[in-house]
């Protein structure tokens, strides 16, 4: 029971981190990116890839950020002039692609069997259970770096030009806000930090495959984001960790609905994740903790 | 040089699969002005539609095309209108994202009722034809003539009927339309019935093609959203053109990187046309 606690607060963690992420540049700046998944993917690979090769696993955590930057920068580099649909639909094609890369360059990735024995930090010194309690740690804390930063940002200058951005792309242009240069910035950071949540998800499962990264994570996310609260990190945050107590939950569909078929079941509860993210849409547009626009600062 | 032009002719078939559903995306798009991802799940509906009408009822190609559009055409406005309406005002990428969700539990619903096999029509095996070095199956020249009639049915539709004009005059400019009497809602439903019944069609074609299964839909979503792109978003004509060069493009590709990577290309081809020409072949606002 301990160790499926410690479990559920990890992955809330890790998906804190995607919703933080998506909140940045969604809440921020107003873009959209349905390729989360594909970020999430890129930093995990990237950081098995970089301890595979023998670095330290810090050394890794800052190779999936550095992967998140280059491929944040590549999927926006032909969108950003263009309406923000095109980046949904782009961002939706990249995931695809990171998922086609891993299933098939098996010299790097190892196909569709997946990398394996990923490093775990201090797992052979803690013992399992000690293992799980310091990741909890370190991914809370993490989280809370994450949080702390992005809270900042969203109260900075930086922050209110995202949203006035957001808000009117021309007119922010017009009061001198360099535009493209703080999508491209929002994008870049945004898709670090999910690369980031990508690598402390390998290192902790210690296995990843092509599997672990469906489209279906995307939803989980904006599920999380529009449910917390569009456009407050703090919302962000407590969405993801509603969401996996959600998806936890929605396992009890089997006690009851019997005698229905396991794919059956499966079904169900994608069902569900649907269903919750429409009705948040509908009930609660503005999430549980809605967006506060701060009064602007005096300047004389 | 026969193994180009083999690469080619069945470019033109891939193109057609992928047509039919990205008139239908377009439709939406033009007239909603949001790209709906329930398209994919449209794309599967039909497809068992006409699965079900076909080794149920042993319907031929023909009455199960009919049946698809049909149910599909329902459910996309049971789905869009009865549920999505009332976030329409929230603007275009909320409603985008809900028909994410939409298409997630659609995607469901056919996964609870038919599991996650590979089901596949009941219909007559013929052999290849052959002319010179081309190999080319009567089913798949089936198929072209099917899609080629209903692209024009909806040619003529959108060319010469009240409805067509309407639905132009509202893709156009909605306030004007209204002003000049014509209900955007009526021709909102009617689009949406349009749009996810071709995307049905769509999906018998694919079904009848190969085979189908509750993410048939989903994984030609990119193609449909590429060919969209290609002809620049909203232009129904450039659908038709956006998903020739698709479908040609993801064949010829076999010939250089390995098929596996094919659904990639419609991914590059999407890049390389917002890079070079954003506006599409047949320019819509891209802004």
């Amino acid at each position: 029971m301990l160790s499926y606690l410690l479990f559920t607060l990890t992955m809330g963690g890790i998906y804190a981190l995607l919703a933080l992420s998506l909140n940045l540049i969604w809440g921020g700046a107003g873009m959209v990116n349905l390729g989360l998944a594909g970020f999430f993917a890129v930093g995990a690979y990237a950081s098995a890839i970089a301890t595979g090769a023998g670095t330290p696993v810090a050394v890794g955590l800052v190779a999936a950020l550095g992967a998140g930057v280059v491929a944040g920068l590549i999927v926006t580099f032909a969108t950003l002039k263009l309406r923000d649909d095109y980046l949904a639909i782009v961002t939706l094609g990249f995931a695809e692609v990171v998922r086609l890369i891993a299933l098939n360059e098996r010299w790097l990735t190892n196909g569709s069997d997946g990398m394996s024995g990923l490093k775990a930090p201090f797992k052979a010194e803690l013992g399992t259970q000690g293992f799980n309690l310091f990741y909890l740690a370190l991914v809370s804390l993490v989280v809370l770096a994450a949080w702390a930063l992005l809270r900042r940002l969203d109260l900075s200058p930086f922050g209110r030009s995202l949203k006035a951005i957001r808000e009117d792309q021309e007119l922010a242009a017009f009061a001198g806000k360099r535009v493209l240069r703080f999508k491209f910035q929002a994008f870049a950071l945004s898709a670090a930090i999910a690369g980031l949540a990508g690598a402390l998800y390998g290192h902790y499962q210690t296995y990843i495959s092509p599997d672990h990264f469906q489209p279906l994570i995307t939803i989980y996310i904006f599920l999380a984001v529009s449910a917390g609260g569009v456009g407050r990190p703090t919302g962000a945050v407590i969405g993801a960790y509603a969401v996996v107590v959600f998806l936890e939950a929605t396992r009890f569909v089997a006690d009851i609905a019997p005698g229905l078929q396991p794919v059956q079941i499966a079904a169900l509860r994608e069902m569900l994740v649907g269903i919750a993210l429409i009705l948040v849409f509908y009930v609660r547009p503005q999430g549980i903790l809605p967006e506060r626009i701060p009064p602007a600062p005096r300047t004389i | 040089m026969s193994i180009l032009a083999q690469a080619i002719l069945n470019g033109v078939m891939t193109g057609t699969l992928i047509a039919v559903p990205a008139i239908g995306f377009t439709a939406i798009f033009a007239v909603l002005r949001y790209p709906s991802f329930g398209v994919a799940a449209y794309v599967t509906i039909g497809g068992f539609a006409g699965w079900f009408a076909n080794t149920m009822w042993g319907a031929g190609v023909l009455p199960a095309l009919v049946i698809a559009f049909l149910v599909a055409g329902a459910v996309g406005v049971a789905g869009e209108e009865g549920a999505l309406r009332r976030l329409r005002p929230a603007g275009a990428l909320t409603v985008a994202i809900a028909t994410i969700a939409l298409n997630l539990i659609l995607e469901n619903v056919v996964r609870f009722l038919f599991g996650n096999d590979l089901r596949g029509y009941d219909l007559p095996l013929k052999p290849d034809l052959r002319f010179l070095d081309l190999r080319v199956g009567p089913q798949q020249i089936e198929n072209v003539v099917l899609a080629g009639l209903v692209m024009l049915a909806v040619f003529a539709f959108l060319r010469f009927s009240r409805f067509g004009k309407a639905m132009r005059a509202v893709a156009d400019n909605v306030d004007l339309a209204r002003l000049k009497g014509i209900d955007p809602q009526v021709v909102a439903i009617t689009t949406l019935f349009l749009g996810a019944g071709l995307s049905g069609v769509g999906g018998v074609l694919l079904a009848v093609d190969t085979s189908i299964d509750p993410l048939t839909g989903a994984r030609i979503l990119l193609s449909v959203f590429a060919a969209a792109v290609l002809g620049g978003l909203g232009s129904i004509p450039g659908a038709v053109v956006g998903a020739f060069a698709v479908g040609i493009a993801e064949e010829l590709s076999l010939l250089v990187v390995p098929a596996t990577y094919r659904s990639a290309i419609g991914f590059a081809a999407i890049l390389v046309m917002l890079t070079f020409r954003p506006r599409g072949i047949f320019g819509e606002r891209a802004v």
